[in-house]
């Protein structure tokens, strides 16, 4: 009785060994470790946790991260969406070599995506140079974390998106277009609510990635207190002053405010869910 | 009969050395350092473990080295890195190994001579090829549209020592090197005074820095190849380097008249190296280090040796003179500076929050 | 006939605008960072970029990342297709909670991913002393390097799964059983034909970041050259030495392999289409 309570009645196995395997692996991977992290926090106190994560600096860190790491899922949105689109539906020659490198920034160390990223646009580049010209900095800038972080969470948006747009039949359009429906109808009505829940979590996952990232944001952020200074950064600076019930304090609030991010986002999707399949 | 002896003695050391190698395994020892020594450590390495052999009839000994950011280091042998032996770039980092895991006991900086440090450095400036912004010493940092880059002290090592060094240099000018001022009541005034000089110092110099990177290299890497500042702040040795690995034709060093006297300290950490049954091994590699081929390779590597007659004298040549101040005369010592300059609250984020608009 | 024409012009005007764009975003994003890695690894040449890529210290980080890579993936493979059999099968209380937790390592910044297993396994840790007494080493040692990484990789193959498996039901699985097949059997032979895609790709992005990780690795690792230096951290280490021509050189060879696995992907898949057609 208990278990028809607590799983719906299927005629599928395997559910207690999955399931259990799952939360076992979960446990000892993730849950255990995390929970150390937790704990190692509430040394100091509820009193002391409030001190470290309160301080000017710190949240003038979390406001620099999580600006930097919105502005980029959002842009990752448009470039993975573009991206995705024209992998599906485009027509070019070299597609598949475009495909195959979508995954790069996946395995670049991010130190050496960093690395890349500040020798191109460093203010003595060549790249640095007609920005410049142009009045914009960016290496060194609050714009380039955002650039670090748009490079690591490009693929997430645009493997996200990329099957469920294959998946998509190209008849659904053509039907929504033959009853009348203009482009611009049939994106926003017919195609858009469709690929909304794989864009919000592509989106999520970019997001996500962003706040946390560090390798490739220190060499193009310029580290500068209260501006350029993200949240892992201050994480490190810490724990090289042997503060670990500091560093860890600001590892749990950072990682509560991303899973917010993350809870408010899948509300989002939930309602937009529901508004759409009204 | 004479040559039995002999023979079964020689037979008898041969045992016994085949023993030693068998029981001591050939020794290996894990070196802890940090970033600047790798070169000079190689070296080293290689030619301890010919001469421990030579000591030790052919015994063995093999390296293992780790390089890092000082405080990484330190970090990583508290949470159980085996590092038998501590080279790092701070007194106080060791000092936290011995404090917070007790591996070594809190008076190791008496064990070996000159405070457990073989070899010194001191901060010096890194500047563009004929030095356009003309700049000589320390006030010089200070003038109209003069960029300067240093690492964050909080992460670096090496920033530290340039945090210090700049603070003492303008103590220095205030006080017009009366350093035992600072000791005399009466004279409290005038000390308090040259401090708040030096602090405003500091939040000028600080107000010059675009980009705080996270260690010496990146620091080195940032005003080299991306061409940020114009000056770098760094250890001498590092410089040296710099010029000679990145750009004879680009770099120019600038040794300022009053500098600090920047003390790497080494140390066996005891309760691995009893673990290991590396004593000995490990001291003794510690103490070659003030041996004249240790000394010698320092100076070649741009430490300068705290014996300079067992130095190449073309080596001592390249090292230009510089009065060091060092860290008890102007700071009461590392727990002082770091508690009052690096703690949080302390004069740097004081100085670099200034400087926010 | 006119018609057709002109929305013939039309779509072909808008792929070459859809062209234009995404190429500009991929080309600006990924192939300029990737340019400047290539000129500098090549910067000395063909014979010093094999050099550096075949020398010892570099060899050996290598075949490290590469046994790293051998335990990790397989073990997150493993756990990402019994994950999604739980969650895209069954619908159960605490489901959503669940998938949650799954997405969880991707929020995780890699320095606190590495610190974790430092606060649980480091000499004054949970298990620590309990280590030492044993002469057990996890972190500063590979099996240190396999966690840190098995974490940071935890989500991306299950992540791949779910939404497939979801959307592919459980029809064909019923009627399998009620044919008489085992359990197993319609795993084997009715699940995993239908997922075999997906797991690929799940696989080959696990992979990917598994090879390249360094964040997390290097909290754990404790940088004993030749020994526990995996290659995104020889990388670091030559780069710290002013070798940026070696750095670069092994950063292609981590490229290199992230375009073969997928270059492969892509010819597994085309013949696997044509078999079909």
């Amino acid at each position: 009785m208990n278990r028809l309570k607590f799983k719906q009645n299927s005629v599928l196995p395997g559910f207690g060994l999955s399931l259990g395997f799952t939360v076992f692996y979960l446990s000892l991977i993730v849950l255990v470790p995390l929970s150390a992290l937790i704990l190692r926090s509430a040394e100091g106190g509820l009193e002391g946790f409030w001190r470290t994560v309160s301080q000017p600096r710190v949240l003038a860190s979390f406001r620099v991260t999580f600006a930097s790491a919105l502005q980029a899922a959002l842009l990752n949105v448009v470039f993975g969406v573009t991206v995705a689109w024209f992998l599906v539906r485009g027509r070019f020659p070299l597609k598949r070599l475009v495909d195959a490198l979508v995954d790069l920034p996946f395995a670049m160390p991010t130190a050496v995506s960093g690395i890349a990223l500040t020798a191109l646009l460093a203010p003595n580049s060549a790249l640095g140079l007609a920005l410049a010209r142009l009045g914009v900095q960016v290496a060194f800038t609050p714009h380039g974390i955002t650039v670090a972080m748009i490079f690591i969470g490009l693929p997430f948006v645009i493997r996200s998106v990329q099957p469920a747009l294959a998946d998509l039949s190209a008849e659904l359009e053509e039907a929504a277009s033959s009853l009348g429906a203009t482009r611009a109808q049939t994106l926003w009505r017919v195609v858009l609510p469709l690929l909304a829940p794989s864009i919000l979590s592509g989106f999520t996952l970019a997001f996500a990635r962003a706040l946390g990232e560090y390798g490739s944001v220190v060499f193009i952020a310029g580290n500068m207190p209260m501006r350029t200074e993200i949240a892992s950064l201050l994480i490190i600076t810490k724990l090289e002053q042997f503060d670990y019930t500091g560093a860890t304090a600001i590892a749990v609030a950072l990682l509560a405010l991303s899973l917010l991010g993350i809870l408010a986002i899948n509300l989002i999707q939930a309602r937009a869910a529901r508004h759409w399949g009204n | 009969m004479k040559s039995n002896p002999n023979k079964s003695v020689r037979l008898a050391r041969v045992i016994l050395s085949l023993a030693g190698l068998a029981q001591a395994g050939s020794v290996s020892l894990l070196n802890a350092s940090y970033d600047p020594t790798r070169e000079f450590y190689r070296d080293y390495n290689r030619a301890f473990a010919t001469w421990y052999a030579q000591e030790n009839d052919g015994a063995r000994v093999t390296f293992r080295q780790s390089h890092g950011g000082s405080g990484k280091q330190a970090r990583s042998v508290i949470d159980g890195l085996d590092a038998d032996v501590l080279t790092l770039a701070l007194a106080p980092d060791i000092d936290a190994v011995a404090r917070k895991a007790g591996l070594l006991p809190a008076g190791w900086q008496a064990r070996l001579p000159f405070n457990s440090a073989p070899y010194t450095s001191t901060i010096v400036f890194l500047v563009r090829r004929g030095n356009p912004k003309g700049v000589r010493t320390w006030d010089d940092l200070l003038k109209p549209g003069v960029a300067v880059i240093t690492p964050n002290p909080k992460i670096s090592g090496g920033a530290r020592w340039n945090h210090l060094a700049a603070w003492a240099a303008s103590l220095e000018r205030e006080l017009h090197g009366d350093w035992a001022a600072l000791a005399r009541p009466e004279e409290a005034e005038r000390v308090a005074a040259a401090q708040r000089r030096a602090q405003e110092d500091m939040a000028e110099l600080y107000r010059r820095v675009p980009v705080l990177d996270a260690g010496a290299r990146a620091a080195t890497t940032t005003f080299v190849q991306r061409g940020l500042g114009d000056v770098l702040l760094t250890w001498e040795n590092e410089a040296f380097l710099a010029v000679e690995k990145l750009g004879r034709a680009s770099l120019e060093i600038v040794v300022p008249p009053v500098s600090i006297l920047a003390e790497p300290c080494v140390a066996w950490v005891d309760r691995v190296v009893e673990r290991h049954g590396a004593r000995a091994a490990a001291e003794a590699y510690l103490r070659h280090l003030y041996s004249p081929e240790g000394q010698r390779l320092a100076a070649q590597h741009y430490f300068r040796p705290r014996l300079p007659e067992h130095a190449d004298p073309a080596h001592l040549a390249r090292f230009a003179p510089v009065r060091r101040i060092t860290l008890d005369e102007a700071f009461g010592g590392w727990e002082r500076a770091q508690r009052e300059h690096f703690a949080d609250g302390g004069h740097f984020d004081r100085a670099f929050l200034s400087r926010a608009p | 006939m006119k018609r057709g024409k002109g929305r013939n012009r039309k779509g072909w005007l808008a792929n070459a605008a859809l062209c234009a764009a995404a190429l500009t975003v991929i080309g600006a994003l990924v192939v300029l960072p990737l340019g400047v890695i290539l000129a500098e690894a090549f910067s000395g040449g063909w014979r010093l970029w094999a050099a550096s890529v075949a020398e010892p210290e570099a060899r050996g980080a290598i075949l490290l990342t590469l046994a790293v890579t051998a335990l990790a993936v397989p073990l997150n493979t493993v756990f990402g297709v019994a994950a999604a059999w739980a969650l895209a099968k069954f619908r159960f209380r605490g489901r959503s909670l669940l998938l949650t937790l799954v997405d969880l390592p991707f929020a995780v910044s890699p320095v606190i991913a590495g610190l974790i297993f430092v606060l649980v396994f480091g000499r004054s840790g949970w298990f620590g002393g309990w280590l030492a007494e044993r002469g057990l080493k996890v972190i500063f040692g590979t099996p240190g390097i396999v966690l840190a990484t098995l974490f940071v990789t935890f989500p991306f193959v299950a992540r791949e799964l779910i939404p497939l498996m979801s959307e592919q039901g459980s029809e064909e699985e019923q009627a399998a059983l009620s044919l008489g097949a085992s359990g197993w059997k319609t795993f084997f032979k009715v699940t995993l034909p239908n997922i075999k895609w997906g797991l690929l790709y799940g696989i080959i992005l696990c992979n990917a970041r598994a090879m390249g990780e360094f964040g997390a690795v290097s909290v754990v690792s404790g940088h004993i050259r030749g020994e526990t230096l995996t290659l995104p951290l020889h990388v670091e280490v030559l780069y710290n030495e002013y070798n940026f021509t070696a750095a670069f050189a092994c950063a292609s060879l981590l490229a290199g392999l992230a375009v073969v696995t997928i270059i492969l992907k892509t010819v597994v898949e085309l013949k696997g289409a044509r078999d079909a057609a």
